[in-house]
């Protein structure tokens, strides 16, 4: 067994919701009042969970609740939530930057961490300046960033502009030169968070590279937040899924990637006939997208089947009647469609897109019955979205870039 | 092995050896007041000395005169306190050249506050860094001292030109021992400014009221020290609460061991170092109490 890097034990956060202003000096001074007595913070037991959605009574609020997890020395971990999960929080205090309400942290190793790139740089000072600057910043010393000097230059690829104030950088370059940096920082354990959503498909190709090359050739620690699963799967072995502050599954990146997009109920991904509509013959009473296990969800694996279940109301069977389906992708060009005749006695039928052939990206569907050439029923425009994350095909590397529509049917000779 | 409970506690001793693991680092709620993070500020020494060197260096990037520019300040204002305070208010200067006199209060006053406004402002000013990486924030503030030492340090060199010029033409400048105390009271300046910097800095993260205070507060102070006047000037009625100032023990013993004008006044000069050194601890506590929470209020 590996020992354990990172240790965390009890973790919570609140923070004060609100404006700070008149008022808060005699709140400042009540609550200094009873701590000098022995007594509990008063403001502090009318926490509530971190629903942000949901109106709360109090000015306190939990972003963090009774935090609990371990992390082994050499394991990338990816951090995964929706919005105001807590993950920014738990990174915020993993790296010092503000301390916990309750609960502790124990660290094995340095920390570095890159919750934004560049932190520090000054735009008057040459990037050689703001090399040593930023290292420093970073808990390097003198000595360590002039070894990696050479190294981290020819990694950004500015040897050109190394003399050259970073105001006039393009941002491009700008952000090119600060990842540089914090990909050659010395310690144990790496923390990033989104920062690799700047910069080109070439050179985000090369940070993941890089990331990939530090967890696994050099053992290091990695904790990762990205909301890109596909980077996520790439990068992470290990998994930790967030939501409203508390930990939901802390397990293996794929079982946790797979919980994330379960529950990931942001699109629409159903349709439900409305109660008041015109009648008419063949009408669709419902649409739902289910996975294998016939759980009705949004969000696909690029490796599971999409299993599309409509059920019709038919009013009265017309002959040659038939579904027409089409496929649209996220800026509303069709992929594909397919039809299907009506059969007398049957409501229920099921479209199964297989497996590996649509790419990853975000779709809805354009469905409508009708007579070919006579008559339309039931029309239905761009409902029922969804999308499909790439967990490991061989366009993966490539991070973002949209390589196609659909996975070809091709051979090379 | 036969006596199963001998085996049992083995188990648990090796058992117990495996899980004591040595931390690092542990991140907890509170600290103790005491702990000042003073290692860990050495640790990042690398830090101090770049900060330095980006102060000096963006200041004068991209202008002609460069580092020329830290003269100007001072001579103007040597100018423009010679002809008013000295043509025609009339103040006494205790018999020293009246350029002099000026240069050398000006050029030690604007040193201490220089150092206390920029420290009073170091946390709102440095929040986007604070908030993304975490560094011994002690290392901020005590970087703007020395930048502003080196200000100083450009500025004094000034002084001892015009000293020197003033001891050729024979005028009334008579250096003694006292210019010994010198490095001291170059350190009560700094830790003394840095101390209300940081008392201030801690308190404007969450009540921004103290920082209006501030800005007029230091012009208002500097009228209060005997920076354009000599102390033995002042009313006799007045003279004990200027003396409160921790500043005025500092700048008349400054001027009296490099002009030679005036006197040492021993008990002022003992207060201001214990006053000095008691706000620099206070200053250094309040502000390692609120730098590790401050990122949620500012």
């Amino acid at each position: 067994m590996s020992d354990i890097a990172i240790k965390v034990e009890n973790l919570s956060k609140a923070y004060q919701l609100g404006d700070f202003g008149t008022g808060s000096l005699t709140t400042d001074i009540e609550r200094w009042w009873a701590l000098m007595r022995g007594k509990e913070d008063p403001f502090l037991k009318i926490g509530e969970t971190n629903d942000r959605t949901a109106k709360g009574t109090s000015d306190i609020v939990w972003s963090l609740k009774d935090i609990n997890f371990d992390i082994n020395e050499g394991d990338s971990v990816g951090i995964i939530g929706r919005n105001g999960a807590g993950k920014s929080t738990l990174l915020k205090l993993l790296s010092r930057v503000t301390s916990p309400t309750t609960g502790n942290i124990k660290v094995k190793g340095r920390i570095a961490s890159l919750l934004e790139v560049g932190t520090g740089f000054h735009p008057e000072l040459t990037g050689a300046e703001n090399i040593f600057l930023n290292g420093a910043i970073m808990g390097m010393s003198k000595r360590e960033i002039k070894k990696k000097f050479d190294e981290i230059v020819d990694f950004a690829g500015v040897e050109r502009y190394i003399g050259t104030p970073v105001k006039r950088y393009s941002s491009g370059m700008y952000v090119r030169l600060a990842f540089a940096v914090a990909a050659y920082l010395d310690s144990e354990i790496l923390i990033v968070d989104e920062v690799l959503a700047v910069g080109d498909a070439d050179f985000q190709k090369k940070c993941l590279g890089k990331m990939g090359e530090v967890s696994k050739g050099e053992g290091r620690t990695i904790l990762f937040v990205s909301h890109n699963m596909g980077s996520i799967i790439q990068l992470c072995n290990k998994g930790i899924l967030l939501n409203n502050g508390t930990i939901s599954l802390s397990s293996d990146i794929f079982s946790v990637v797979n919980k994330y997009l379960a529950s990931n109920q942001s699109l629409n991904s159903s349709y439900i006939k409305p109660i008041k509509s015109d009648e008419c013959l063949i009408e669709i009473n419902e649409i739902q997208l289910r996975n294998l296990n016939k759980e009705s969800i949004s969000s696909f694996k690029y490796s599971e089947p999409i299993l599309i279940d409509i059920n019709l109301g038919v009013n009265q069977l017309v002959t040659n009647s038939s579904i027409f389906l089409t496929i649209l992708d996220g800026q509303k060009n069709r992929v594909f469609s397919a039809e299907k005749n009506i059969i007398e006695g049957q409501s229920n039928y099921i479209l199964t897109i297989e497996e590996k052939f649509l790419t990853s990206g975000r779709y809805s569907l354009q469905i409508f019955t009708h007579v070919p050439a006579v008559k339309r029923y039931y029309e239905l425009e761009d409902v029922c979205h969804f999308e499909v994350i790439d967990d490991g095909s061989i366009f993966i590397k490539y991070g973002e870039y949209k390589h196609g529509s659909v996975f070809g049917r091709y051979t090379w000779d | 092995m036969g006596d199963p409970t001998t085996n049992d506690s083995y188990n648990d001793s090796t058992e117990n050896e495996v899980h004591i693991q040595k931390w690092d680092l542990e991140i907890k709620p509170q600290s103790s007041v005491f702990d000042l993070h003073l290692k860990d500020v050495w640790a990042y020494r690398d830090l101090l000395w770049l900060l330095v060197r980006r102060d000096f260096v963006s200041f004068y990037k991209q202008t002609i005169f460069g580092p020329l520019w830290f003269f100007i300040q001072p001579i103007f204002t040597t100018l423009i306190f010679t002809f008013i305070f000295s043509n025609l208010a009339k103040i006494s200067t205790n018999s020293a050249p009246a350029p002099l006199f000026y240069m050398a209060g000006t050029v030690a006053w604007n040193y201490f506050a220089d150092s206390l406004t920029k420290t009073s402002t170091v946390f709102k000013d440095n929040a986007p860094i604070f908030g993304k990486v975490y560094f011994p924030r002690l290392i901020m503030p005590v970087s703007i001292v020395f930048s502003n030492l080196v200000k100083f340090g450009v500025q004094f060199i000034l002084f001892i030109i015009l000293m020197v010029y003033y001891l050729f033409l024979g005028n009334k400048v008579e250096p003694n021992l006292y210019i010994l105390l010198f490095p001291v009271i170059i350190i009560l300046m700094a830790i003394l400014g840095l101390g209300i910097g940081l008392i201030i800095t801690a308190a404007t993260t969450k009540y921004r009221d103290l920082a209006f205070v501030v800005t007029f507060g230091i012009q208002l102070l500097m009228y209060a020290t005997p920076v354009i006047y000599p102390l033995s000037a002042a009313p006799v009625k007045y003279r004990t609460i200027i003396a409160l100032n921790p500043m005025s023990g500092l700048i008349e013993t400054f001027r009296y061991g490099f002009l030679g004008t005036g006197k040492f006044y021993f008990g002022v000069f003992i207060y201001s170092v214990v006053a000095s050194i008691l706000i620099f601890l206070i200053g250094l506590i309040v502000f390692n109490k609120v730098e590790k929470n401050f990122v949620d209020t500012v």
